[in-house]
């Protein structure tokens, strides 16, 4: 019984930890760090999608960047509406319903069940090929999509983007606006993380798993290959498109070049060298992609700048040393860490329940 | 809209022609690469770029263009083959991912290698050919599209001629195609995938030089050029360089001729054009026009 605790202690604790930790931040911050942090949880968001698709059914996209793009867009149509579009001077075509404007909170399940649309149509033939098609297809995607936000700029604003107004704190909260739009964030990302943990422990990870490790075998157990990654693909567009949804509204601005190619391979970079097939992992992709590119430009400790190219080739290093030593990267060294642990409280666990030892992670 | 004459279209094909040839270039190395490492090179793009400026650099410190094209070549071969031997050879035998994110870790690397080095202000690179149109039976065609087109060409014909006639191209391919049998004829794998991948660096490196005069020297010149040979390369079918250097050629006219007579997709959606045509073909013949269909033995 105590090792049963014991365990499942070892694995709240974690999330405990991370919970107090946020909302220490957002009651002791200030204004700039807290702007950081929101940031995190937007990327967060973000890569606990990717996540799934990557480190769980082992597909690679290099175009989540352009699926943040459209729940942008999404978000700032829908907050505007014809009236705000109007105001630019913009007319959306009848038959596209814009709406009249909306609160911003509300457009977050929009951009979520929207990109996750065009996730999925985009999936039916970008996942065709065996191997990397959909990587193919989807870098194609992320570096011709700006292009096609420029074309449209009747709903897009163009090349000039659109802006949006400031949210205001609800509920008559006595809290800054950019206090609240970090609650807001850590707030969708908490939902995003519950939603993806139900999703990878039961069933549909299970199947996305086996596909990944063994496609041939998952079939002949009657995992359809289609189906499957189509849903993963789907779903973590859909993580996209809420985590471009939260960005829109954080900046309050968006235009084609918010989301460049770069914005999409860092992020695969991030989720890979925060540890694919962990939950965790996505959370430290987070921390890495915002806080490596201040610490690369600028050490600590060693006085010397290294300039703005540093990050992406700190970055690229870094992804190529973990692939060849650490394939689950930093959640996966961690795990590793605690493996002896664990793996003295599974035996001492005096339980009739089979123990079912998790996927080698090694072939993420 | 201009009126339709047909002058301007032939000029337009030769246009195009010269632009496929480059997107040929580029998909042809990455079809070497796919052929013998079964891996799509995605920091090809950034390897080309990286050599681009290694010429531009040669050029500054005074060599005429011709030796600095050529000592580039080398020093993209040995480039390439370094790669393989050092960054891809830990991973071969892993599983596809695992490669596929190596060479996109070296995409990021190389790129802020690129700015890092030299910067990431746009640079003028000089081109062999003159800037002039001759005129044939009426249609204006640019020296330095007939020159782009010629060089690329006659790169292609070399390698055909490499792989066709010679004991190593034999090597090569027998290697790409059953590495376990070429093995045990003596035939050294590893080191034929290194020098695939220096040919391939090779080819790129002459699509840089190639592309530089127009698009200019930045470190995402390639970017485009890369989406373009990836269409190109899946069109002619990834496993097939005929197929590569069709596919190129006809994505450069078809891409070009659509840019200018059809007013929906005009300048701006050249490129998501590009993604419609590399999607079609993944939906109707993912084997490309003369790739082989995959087959998996269950």
């Amino acid at each position: 019984m105590i090792a049963r605790a014991a365990l499942i202690a070892l694995r709240l604790l974690p999330v405990a930890v991370t919970v107090v930790l946020v909302v220490l931040i957002g009651q002791r911050a200030g204004e700039f760090r807290l702007d950081e942090f929101t940031y995190v949880a937007i990327y967060f968001a973000a890569l606990l999608g990717l996540n799934m698709l990557t480190g769980y059914n082992g597909q690679i996209s290099l175009g989540h960047g352009a699926f943040m793009c459209i729940g942008a867009y999404v978000a700032a149509v829908a907050v505007l509406g014809r009236p705000g579009l109007a105001l630019y001077g913009h007319h959306p075509p009848d038959w596209l319903p814009v709406g009249d404007g909306m609160r911003p909170v509300f457009t977050i399940p929009l951009a979520f069940v929207l990109t996750g649309a065009v996730g999925f149509l985009f999936g039916i033939p970008a996942l065709r090929l065996a191997g990397v098609s959909l990587a193919l297809a989807t870098f194609a995607m992320a570096v011709s999509l700006p292009a096609i936000a420029k074309k449209f700029e009747n709903v897009t604003g163009g090349g000039g983007g659109v802006n949006l107004p400031l949210p205001h704190t609800p509920f008559g909260w006595d809290i800054s606006t950019k206090r609240w739009l970090y609650y807001e964030a850590w707030g969708v990302a908490a939902v995003l993380f519950v939603l993806s943990w139900l999703l990878v422990r039961g069933r549909v990870g299970r199947a996305w798993r086996a596909i990944r490790d063994r496609e041939v075998a998952a079939t002949a157990s009657g995992v359809s290959p289609a189906v499957y990654k189509t849903l993963a693909f789907a779903v973590s567009s859909a993580f996209a498109g809420a985590a471009g949804a939260l960005l829109a509204i954080q900046v309050s601005y968006v235009n084609p070049d918010t989301f460049p190619i770069s914005l999409s391979v860092l992020l695969l970079a991030s989720v890979v060298i925060g540890g694919l097939g962990s939950l965790s992992g996505a959370l430290f992709g987070a921390l890495l992609y915002e806080f490596l590119p201040i610490y690369a430009q600028e050490p600590p400790l060693v006085h010397f700048a290294f300039g703005k190219q540093a990050p992406a080739v700190v970055f690229g290093v870094l992804l190529i040393l973990i692939m060849y030593a650490l394939p689950g990267g930093f959640a996966g060294a961690i795990r590793r860490m605690f493996a002896p642990l664990t793996r003295f409280l599974r035996e001492r666990q005096n339980t009739r329940e089979p123990i079912l030892e998790p996927a080698r992670r090694g072939e993420a | 809209m201009l009126a339709f004459t047909w002058p301007e279209f032939f000029q337009q094909i030769t246009s195009g022609l010269a632009s496929g040839a480059i997107y040929a270039s580029l998909a042809l190395a990455l079809v070497l690469i796919y052929r013998a490492t079964d891996v799509i090179n995605f920091a090809q793009g950034e390897m080309a770029t990286f050599t681009t400026y290694i010429a531009w650099m040669l050029m500054q410190h005074g060599l005429p263009y011709w030796p600095a094209f050529v000592l580039t070549l080398v020093i993209a071969f040995a480039g390439g083959f370094a790669i393989e031997r050092v960054v891809i050879r830990p991973v071969e035998n892993r599983p596809e991912i695992v490669i596929v994110i190596v060479t996109i870790g070296m995409l990021i690397a190389i790129n802020g290698l690129t700015g890092w080095i030299w910067g990431s202000e746009v640079k003028a690179f000089d081109s062999p050919f003159p800037n002039r149109t001759v005129d044939v039976a009426g249609v204006a065609i640019s020296l330095q599209d007939v020159g782009t087109f010629c060089v690329c060409l006659a790169t292609v014909l070399v390698l055909w001629l490499f792989f066709r006639f010679t004991t190593l191209g034999l090597a090569m391919r027998a290697a790409a195609v059953n590495p376990g049998a070429s093995r045990l004829l003596g035939v050294r794998v590893g080191w034929m995938l290194a020098i695939g991948w220096g040919l391939a660096a090779a080819l790129g490196a002459v699509a840089g030089m190639m592309a530089a005069p127009t698009t200019f020297l930045d470190p995402n010149m390639m970017l485009v050029i890369l989406i373009y040979a990836f269409a190109a390369a899946v069109l002619g079918g990834i496993d097939s360089p005929v197929g590569a250097v069709v596919g190129g050629l006809t994505l450069g006219v078809l891409v070009n001729l659509l840019g200018r007579y059809v007013a929906f997709v005009g300048e701006e959606l050249r490129l998501p054009t590009a993604l419609a045509i590399l999607l079609t073909v993944l939906v109707i013949r993912p084997q490309g026009l003369f790739g082989h269909a995959v087959v998996r033995r269950v």
